[in-house]
């Protein structure tokens, strides 16, 4: 039976960390499950978590009260999920909502901000990976912007 | 090109030429003055030819000049090549009309006469044989073309009297005849005029014997054969044409385009003027009752704008793309499209820019920046 | 002067339009429709999977389409109305007749891609010329290692052949990863860019043959994806558009740099289109 740290060490978000710092980053983290249809998050709620995705799809879901939940973005297996735990006010801005049966590790975002304070290197080790993932989910949703389906675009 | 028999005409027998040629069916077109140019047209006798005159070129400018003497050639090229009579500038290519719930569709029967050209220069037949290969070389051959090309008897001509704006031996094209022709006229005006006539082909030669002439003489062949040389060495612009294939694909970002663009007006007369260029459209048109349609196709130019329309505007919206679209297709991508230059060394599109763009100049330029560059 | 060889006849139906008619007529989304088009005379034309024809609509005009289909002489075409000619072949009914020329172009590497992990990439109107590709795949199944289609479109609604990709998900054979760059209320599958499924896909980077096909922005993005995996240029292929007239090589519009697309294309492998693709208004 794997170790979280061993998990970790797997994931090509923790890709190139020391195994020290697997080590520290997995102390703040434990295994969670959920049913599909099941809330992760709601808006506005303390965001004092992030999850590395192990199985299965999350919706982040924005809501209107015309239409109801609108998804805006889906997450797989792989993907990391939350990045306000790092942010003052540190509050989800979507829902998030489990698509399928879902596995992920949960990390403990305050027990990790304090880790952070007392080591800038975590901190920095940390922060670069979530802004690449920032970088990356802005880069598609540019791409979504550009609208290249619609009717001026080709084909 | 083989020589199969030769003799010396004096100059009025070009009328039994042409006469000869009529006689046989032959549609004869040939040069004549017109509108200031000398330009392609139907020739009903040997006196329409631009007897005694001769061009003068330069960037942006084309004027003609007497001469001193009564030479039926003494002249480069006008604005016309003879694309225009074997890709004609607007064609029908069929008709069609409704029919129950379908239509149905009467291909266009191109014209039965066959053409003879008379006075065609060595650049000429070159530009020629680059169409040959573009519509006639590929998996598909244009129909009408074929028709129109098949059994086109050419007079060729040597020439004595490059414009300024000629570049044909640096692209190879000329000025002496080298390619498949019927007849090969040396025009002589050292001494006695007279043309030294060469046949190049049976029916070149069956024509020839018809025609007064006397035998040449060593004297002819060499007199021809001074005048065509001192045309080349007469020729005033160069171009390195060996490797432009490979320099164009390299420069496609080379400022010299910004540089191009802010003269260029993308009028498209050089691509009107060219001899090789090809480029054509198609109009599908109906008549105002919705019975009746056809398509026609019709000359375009890659400088306008629709050229590369692809619904939600144009590829190549800016003057500077268009610019280089034709220069680096003329010189370098027609290599790989069709395994030869596009260009031929006439010249005429220097003459005949508006703003008098020279060609060799651009390719000077970039070839320059590109071995600063390295 | 000889006229160059003996005139080689045109493959009949490559200059003139042959007349289909139109037997059925299936709406896809708000402005693409399916036709099946059966010849009226002679046996029909036999596309290769990527090529396309040329059709005709009476007294309108003439325009480039992909083949979608091609089944014992009967011709599919999947069109959307972006234009003049266009709206005008989604417009006609059962019974109308248009005209057909070609086939022309040339074809994905589906045979040749026997052996390999075959990836295909479709995004919006994209996935029509891939189509008859997808069912060759899946009719030779064992020929090949994995094969996943991956597929995106600007929202539910405007997704192609749901029902046969809803089929394909089920019988199983391909991996089919569908996804819509905006959901609508009631969508429980993925919401994100085509690009974005390429990182989770299942194919071995080495060998993997990948068929990409969408708006140009898509495909560009989808090869950025596709490279950062590790997949060489030369194994990828794309289906590249440029306005077309003739498309028998006469006409000079389909010039893309020196390849004209209507002979050196639609599909092209992307080690001959790399360069060409990062040169503005080439």
């Amino acid at each position: 039976m794997t170790t979280l740290a061993e998990i970790l060490a797997d994931a090509p978000f923790f890709a190139s960390l020391r195994p020290e710092t697997i080590e520290l980053v997995a102390g703040c983290g434990s295994n969670v499950q959920f049913e599909p249809g099941a809330l992760v998050f709601r808006e506005g709620e303390p965001a004092d978590s992030f999850y590395l995705l192990r199985h299965g799809s999350i919706a982040i879901e924005a809501y209107a009260p015309n239409s109801g939940p609108l998804v805006i973005e889906t997450l797989e297996a792989g993907d990391v999920l939350g990045w306000s735990w790092l942010f003052a006010p540190h509050r989800w801005h979507f829902d998030a909502h489990a698509l399928t049966a879902v596995r992920a590790t949960a990390f403990d975002g305050a027990c990790l901000r304090g880790k952070c304070d007392a080591d800038p290197q975590l901190g920095y080790e940390l922060v670069s990976r979530f802004a690449q993932t920032l970088i990356e989910r802005l880069q598609w949703t540019r791409l979504r912007l550009l609208d290249v389906y619609g009717h001026d675009g080709k084909r | 090109m083989t020589v199969i028999d030769s003799a010396v005409l004096e100059p009025d027998a070009l009328e039994a030429l042409i006469s000869a040629l009529r006689d046989r069916g032959y549609r004869v077109l040939g040069p004549r003055r017109r509108d200031g140019a000398i330009v392609y047209d139907d020739l009903d006798s040997a006196a329409e030819l631009p007897i005694g005159w001769t061009d003068e070129q330069a960037p942006g400018a084309y004027r003609l000049a007497r001469r001193d003497d009564e030479a039926r050639f003494g002249y480069a090229v006008g604005p016309h090549s003879w694309k225009q009579f074997l890709l004609p500038a607007r064609l029908r290519i069929w008709r069609s009309h409704r029919d129950g719930d379908g239509f149905a569709i009467e291909p266009e029967e191109t014209e039965r006469a066959p053409l003879a050209f008379v006075g065609v220069r060595g650049c000429e037949l070159s530009a020629i044989a680059v169409q040959d290969r573009v519509l006639l070389g590929g998996a598909y051959q244009e129909a009408d073309y074929a028709a129109r090309r098949d059994g086109v008897f050419v007079v060729a001509v040597d020439c004595f009297e490059p414009a300024d704006t000629c570049f044909c031996t640096s692209m190879g094209g000329g000025p002496q005849i080298r390619g498949d022709c019927d007849i090969v006229l040396s025009e002589i005006l050292d001494g006695e005029h007279r043309l030294l006539a060469k046949a190049a082909s049976e029916r070149g030669a069956e024509i020839l014997r018809e025609l007064p002439q006397r035998a040449p003489t060593d004297a002819d062949f060499d007199a021809a054969q001074a005048a065509v040389d001192g045309a080349a060495a007469r020729m005033t612009r160069t171009v390195e044409a060996g490797d432009l294939r490979d320099l164009l694909a390299r420069n496609l970002e080379n400022p010299r385009w910004d540089e191009v663009a802010e003269r260029c007006l993308t009028c498209g007369n050089c691509t009107m003027v060219c001899p090789t260029c090809f480029c054509t459209s198609v109009e599908d048109v109906s008549d105002l009752a919705g019975t009746e349609a056809e398509r026609v196709r019709v000359w375009e130019t890659c400088f306008s704008v629709e050229h590369s329309y692809l619904h939600g505007g144009g590829v190549r919206r800016s003057g500077r793309s268009r610019y280089r679209q034709w220069l680096t297709h003329k010189f370098g991508t027609w290599h790989d499209q069709f395994d030869s230059s596009g260009c031929v060394g006439c010249g005429r599109c220097i003459a005949w820019c508006p703003v008098g763009i020279d060609v060799t100049e651009e390719l000077a330029a970039i070839r320059e920046s590109d071995r600063v560059a390295a | 002067m000889t006229a160059s060889a003996e005139l080689a006849a045109p493959a009949a139906g490559a200059m003139v339009p042959q007349p289909f008619r139109v037997l059925r007529r299936r709406r896809e989304t708000s402005d693409t429709w399916t036709l099946t088009l059966e010849p009226l005379a002679g046996e029909g034309i036999s596309p290769a999977p990527g090529q396309f024809t040329m059709i005709y609509v009476f007294g309108v005009g003439e325009v480039p389409i992909s083949v979608s289909g091609a089944d014992d002489g009967l011709l599919v075409h999947t069109v959307r109305a972006v234009g003049a000619v266009s709206a005008a072949i989604c417009a006609a009914k059962p019974g109308a007749v248009l005209g057909v020329r070609g086939p022309f172009g040339t074809a994905w590497p589906v045979r040749e891609a026997a052996g390999c992990d075959v990836l295909v990439v479709a995004g919006g109107v994209g996935l029509a010329p891939l189509r008859t590709s997808v069912q060759a795949l899946e009719r030779s199944r064992g020929d090949y290692g994995e094969v996943t289609l991956l597929y995106g479109g600007r929202t539910p609604g405007d997704l192609l052949f749901r029902g046969e990709l809803a089929a394909l998900r089920r019988r199983g054979k391909l991996n089919v990863d569908v996804t819509v760059d905006a959901a609508a209320p009631g969508w429980e599958g993925k919401v994100g860019v085509v690009p974005k499924l390429i990182d989770g896909a299942a194919f071995d980077a080495e060998s993997v043959v990948a068929l990409v096909c969408g708006p140009e922005v898509m495909m560009h993005f989808s090869v950025l994806a596709l490279r950062e995996r590790g997949v060489a240029p030369e194994r990828i292929y794309l289906s590249m558009e440029r306005n077309m007239r003739c498309a028998v090589g006469h006409c000079g519009h389909c010039q893309l740099g020196p390849t004209l697309v209507c002979r050196d294309g639609a599909v092209y492998s992307y080690d001959r289109l790399a360069e060409l693709m990062a040169v503005r208004e080439l």
